[in-house]
């Protein structure tokens, strides 16, 4: 078989708050036989700009990823939100943009991680060192779910480990994160990361798994201040082989 | 543009919608009730998917060809022996419909459920020209006893709860009826008996229409309560008020559609009555109205023909997506300002009354998708609410605060190695801030994060920099 060469999308938040997200990520990768790659210029997937309504900067932005990632396989982020943005890119430069056709190029190589790992590379990972001592629900992020279909990977890869998964009742529902929406309609926003909170608890987990960051920052936030004793993890930490750096 | 809002006090409306007790506990109900009869319901129907698509091809092809089938349907009308009326506005509507009343002399006037003429405010211009409307939907008969707008396409008064009917029949009503206002069956009983009086004393009747029907000049309500059938066949004039939207070409597409908007609206598998009106009572007929309009409203519909908002306009009104959307589910209706709230509302409401009258309502939305996921004519609402977004942001009506955020964001994004320093050091102060804590309870500019929420603390190094230190040790 040979390696394929994956870039990773490191994702704003995960190299800002949460830099283990990324090297989890890069374990998984590599243990199911990837050479990761990590291009140094990028930043941003230009999302919060494309969800504000300023195109011009979500046009520069996506300009940008391109030149990071040209030659690469394929394109992988431990964030089905940012993932999306990179398949939005071919709507973000018009189809009478000169690169066009590069960014549906890249559309079409743009994984999120958990999907990436189970459906293009058919990986199973090692059971999990602490499986057995957590109680695990999985919260699906809205834009894996619903723009690309991510709901039986990450499920799988847990099961795979040995982790097994106390559903939700409301584990399709949205968190109330949603990017700049958080901040611009708090009241909003916190009255639907409690009714997720409920959700946990009804589950009766002590661990919230997710694929995206932003979501995963908001349940924690929300937890912190109410001081409940439950854990938000990225799937990739619950997954990774340890580090042996 | 003639849609009335108040969607500028939208923040204002939010914080009276989570403070409402009432309206909390009738939204809790919502959660549980209708997304999970229509799931229901599509789980018992395989080729739902496959409708939708026929659903959104048949709408898709009449927008495509509106003038054609909008002149077909008026010549089908008047062969039958009806009326039609083109109205370009709200106000339009309103003359045309009180010339209407006023030529059967009507002094009063029965309503069926109809959301057009809740859109140009209908009962109001009327009643300024001493003619009564009243509404004969139950949850529309709540909502006008109690003088405010329908929070809900469907179901209107979904934000009251039994005790305030009780309250509004009390009002109105005066002594309670011998069985008492304790049991909802109790009070649909008191309202049925002084609705009917008003049916066989209504000189004109008003319905909506779910669909026109171009090849028959066939106007179609789908209802639950029969009140819509006794108001538009006991008059002597029915008058139907739609949107030019509505026309669908034939039976067969009316057919196609029905079959989804019961089980999107209700997760029936049909509605209880699904009425067909053509023309006027002819001599054979047992019942019917001696005369019969139909008022087709624009309202600013035909300007969105061929922009980007096209594709709203193949909705049928059946309110899935208020029903699915987690942002609806906590404000409820009222919040929004209009007469068209929710998802679908986020988008039309900017396209009748202007973005800069409706600019929250695109904006207060995670895009979390699952109004799109529901919508039996695969309507992309998200997307739509970000066409909004741009057009908001290009028109410089996006807040001050947010724009100057972006563009300072964008300029350092733009620029990866001043990103890193900046990153770099906001990553480190924030972590030292955090302390032995961990977490932050107060940030400089961001009271509308932990105004709910701590802020987890980063890890101090951000990843790209700690990528870079472990390759140069390696």
């Amino acid at each position: 078989m040979t390696r394929r060469r994956v870039g990773l999308f490191v994702t704003c938040l995960v190299d800002f708050f949460r830099p283990e997200v990324a090297f989890a990520s890069i374990r998984l990768l590599e243990a199911a036989g990837c050479e990761v790659v990590v291009p140094e210029p990028q930043t941003c997937c230009g999302q919060p700009a494309w969800n504000s309504g300023d195109r011009a900067s979500a046009r520069a932005l996506a300009l940008d990823v391109l030149d990071a990632f040209a030659g690469i396989d394929a394109v992988v982020a431990p964030s089905g939100s940012c993932t999306g943005m990179l398949r939005q890119f071919p709507a973000v430069l018009g189809v009478d943009h000169p690169r066009h056709a590069e960014a549906v190029t890249l559309a079409a190589r743009a994984f999120e991680l958990t999907s990436f790992l189970v459906d293009e590379l058919g990986f199973e990972p090692s059971p999990v060192a602490a499986s057995g001592d957590a109680a695990v629900t999985y919260h699906d992020a809205c834009s894996g779910l619903r723009e690309l279909g991510v709901r039986e990977q990450p499920r799988a890869l847990l099961a795979a480990a040995g982790v097994a998964v106390m559903e939700m009742d409301t584990a399709t529902v949205c968190c109330g994160f949603g990017g700049t929406f958080c901040v611009k309609y708090p009241d909003i926003s916190g009255a639907m990361v409690d009714d997720k909170l409920a959700s946990i608890e009804r589950s009766g987990a002590t661990t919230v798994v997710a694929g995206d960051l932003g979501c995963l920052l908001n349940l924690e936030g929300r937890l912190l201040r109410v001081g409940r004793p439950v854990r938000a993890l990225h799937v990739a930490e619950m997954l990774a082989p340890p580090d042996a750096f | 543009m003639t849609l009335e809002t108040s969607s500028k006090r939208f923040p204002e409306q939010v914080r009276v919608a989570r403070a409402d007790v009432n309206l909390q506990q009738a939204l809790g109900k919502l959660k549980l009730g209708l997304s999970v009869m229509r799931s229901a319901a599509v789980d018992r129907l395989p080729e739902f998917d496959r409708l939708r698509d026929e659903a959104a091809a048949i709408r898709d092809h009449t927008l495509n060809h509106l003038d054609h089938y909008l002149l077909r349907f008026e010549a089908a009308v008047k062969e039958r022996g009806g009326h039609v009326h083109f109205a370009p506005d709200a106000a339009a509507a309103n003359a045309i419909i009180l010339d209407i009343c006023r030529a059967a002399n009507a002094r009063k006037v029965t309503k069926g459920k109809s959301m057009v003429t809740e859109e140009i405010e209908l009962n109001h211009h009327l009643a300024a020209h001493g003619i009564t409307c009243l509404e004969t939907d139950l949850g529309e008969y709540i909502v006008q006893l109690r003088n405010e707008r329908p929070s809900h396409i469907v179901a209107p008064a979904i934000h009251v709860v039994k005790a305030q009917v009780a309250e509004a029949f009390a009002a109105h009503h005066g002594e309670a009826p011998p069985g008492g206002r304790e049991e909802a069956s109790a009070l649909m009983a008191e309202a049925r008996s002084v609705i009917r009086r008003h049916f066989l004393e209504a000189d004109v009747g008003i319905t909506g229409a779910n669909f026109a029907i171009a090849e028959t000049g066939t106007t179609v309500i789908v209802t639950n309560e029969g009140n819509g059938d006794l108001t538009q066949s006991l008059p002597k004039v029915h008058i139907a008020v739609t949107g030019i939207e509505k026309i669908v070409p034939t039976l067969e597409d009316a057919s196609t559609l029905i079959r989804l908007l019961s089980r999107s609206a209700t997760g029936q598998e049909a509605s209880v009555y699904n009425t067909f009106s053509t023309g006027p009572r002819r001599p054979e007929d047992p019942d019917g109205p001696e005369a019969f309009h139909v008022v087709l409203v624009d309202n600013g519909r035909s300007s969105m023909l061929g922009t980007a908002f096209q594709d709203m306009l193949r909705c049928i009104r059946c309110g899935a997506c208020l029903n699915h959307c987690p942002v609806y589910g906590q404000v409820g209706g009222q919040a929004y300002g209009s007469v068209y709230p929710g998802p679908m509302g986020a988008v039309l409401t900017p396209s009748l009354a202007g973005i800069d009258a409706a600019g929250h309502l695109p904006n207060a939305s995670t895009f979390c998708g699952a109004c799109e996921a529901v919508c039996p004519v695969r309507i992309p609402l998200p997307k739509m609410m970000r066409h909004w977004r741009e057009r908001e942001f290009d028109a410089g009506l996006a807040p001050r605060g947010q724009r100057i955020g972006i563009a300072v964001w964008a300029f350092a994004a733009r620029r990866p190695r001043l990103y890193r320093l900046l990153a770099g050091t906001g990553a480190r102060l924030l972590k030292l801030i955090g302390g032995r804590r961990g977490h932050l309870s107060r940030l400089p500019l961001g009271r509308g994060w932990t105004a709910w929420r701590d802020l987890p603390a980063p890890a101090g190094e951000t990843f790209h920099a700690a990528w870079r230190r472990r390759r140069s040790e390696e």
